[in-house]
């Protein structure tokens, strides 16, 4: 692989790994807490999932660049402004209505991601996983879309709450689909698919979803952003405290 | 089967799977290939989850079984095509039945976004009348249902 084609990949893995690495520690932090046994069960299974997917692609990251021997060194030792993650997926939980509203937003425009990584991809191992990442990711827009149905279409209060999810998060869904510089690059070069091109397949399934739920769906436009330049918000920080301490107190420390 | 990797085939058809301990890995379809290059053995696997926590726990057995046989394998993750129930054997939902979990349905094209379309039996009475309790069981590969004739609770492997 030439070497600005590396470079591309890198950061290309980098920033799928991190939206997945950083919403699977939010969503594992649910673990004991969720509002029922059975979401129990789900939401730390879903967080193992999304952590799955970034271990998987930090490894493909260091067999491209070996300034980093393992995936561990890539999730728990870089700083705060090397991870390239969406500030969407570093904010705190919020309630339980909060947190799958946010799952079925990410989860159903990954969804769309993968399915176009899957016929158009010039790295051949992220295509082939792409195969069983879109498999994976429909199954966790399914199950969080049941529950803004349920929850939007619920009693007066959970209605509401959805309502307040909805704009609590509104701010946050534009970097999604934001295009940049790099963005372009990988489209130009058959990598990745440019985040812009998935907005109307995933308008149309999270409005539809809404309507369900009698919930209206927000205005997507640009307004909080960073992430992808590694520029991030309060509760990040507070955030990679907690998922890189034992790498940081007990260096190199395995299982 | 390539030639000369039936000791490994052997070796390794045995091995069961960390997470349902009365499956082998083979009813699983989970072990996909054993090639030879120059000096290894290359073993295939595909991974029934990417995030599956048992994966590195096989990785480990299956080497540790190869050593035993002077064999040190190289062992690759496949995702594509990506692992499917419809690779589990006869014997395998079978004996899933036995031991309380109902097995996944054979995947058609219709089934692919929704997996839990179709009707589900109970594994301890053989009713259908049963209802999914959560999308998720007690590992990501299952989901919960209950019965609602014998009420029993289950776990339903899922369809992929």
């Amino acid at each position: 692989m030439k070497s600005n084609t590396a470079d591309m990949v890198f950061e290309g893995l980098l920033r799928i790994a991190d939206d997945n690495l950083i919403l699977g520690h939010r969503t594992s932090e649910w673990c004991g807490h969720a509002p029922t046994l059975e979401e129990d069960l789900a939401l730390p299974n879903i967080a193992l999932d999304l952590i799955g997917h970034a271990q998987t692609l930090y490894c493909l990251a260091c067999e491209i660049n070996s300034r980093y021997k393992n995936e561990d060194q890539l999730a728990f030792l870089r700083l705060e402004h090397e991870y390239k993650n969406l500030l969407l997926v570093e904010q705190e939980n919020g309630d339980f209505g909060n947190t799958v509203l946010r799952l079925f937003c990410f989860s159903t425009f990954m969804k769309y991601f993968w399915e176009r990584v899957k016929v158009n991809c010039c790295f051949k191992k992220l295509k082939e996983f792409s195969e069983k990442a879109f498999l994976e990711t429909s199954y966790h827009s399914r199950y969080a879309s049941q529950w803004v149905v349920t929850l939007g279409d619920g009693t007066d209060e959970s209605n509401l709450k959805m309502s307040n999810a909805i704009s609590n998060l509104e701010p946050f869904l534009g970097e999604l689909f934001n295009n940049d510089d790099f963005t372009e690059m990988c489209s130009q070069n058959n990598f990745l698919p440019e985040p812009t091109s998935i907005f109307d397949s995933w308008k149309n399934e999270v409005e539809a979803i809404l309507q369900k739920g009698n919930l209206n769906f927000p205005d997507i436009i640009l307004k909080k952003r960073g992430g992808r330049k590694g520029e991030h918000s309060e509760a990040f920080g507070y955030l990679l405290s907690d998922l890189q301490y034992m790498q940081r107190a007990y260096p190199n420390s395995s299982w | 089967m390539e030639k000369g990797t039936e000791k490994a085939w052997d070796i390794l058809k045995d091995l069961t799977d960390p997470e349902l301990p009365f499956l082998t890995l083979d009813d699983l379809g989970v072990i996909r290939e054993i090639k030879r290059n120059d000096k290894n053995h290359v073993v295939t696997i595909a991974p029934t989850y990417i995030g599956c926590p048992a994966i590195s726990v096989i990785e480990e057995k299956i080497a540790s079984e190869l050593k035993k046989i002077g064999i040190s394998p190289i062992i690759e993750k496949s995702f594509s095509p990506p692992w499917s129930s419809d690779w589990i054997s006869e014997n395998g939902r079978k004996k899933m039945e036995e031991f309380g979990i109902s097995p996944p349905h054979p995947r058609k094209a219709e089934t692919i976004g929704d997996p839990l379309l179709k009707d589900v039996k109970c594994p301890q009475c053989t009713s259908y009348r049963t209802e999914k309790v959560s999308e998720f069981g007690s590992t990501a590969c299952k989901s919960l249902y209950r019965c609602l004739d014998c009420k029993e609770p289950f776990d339903h492997f899922k369809c992929v």
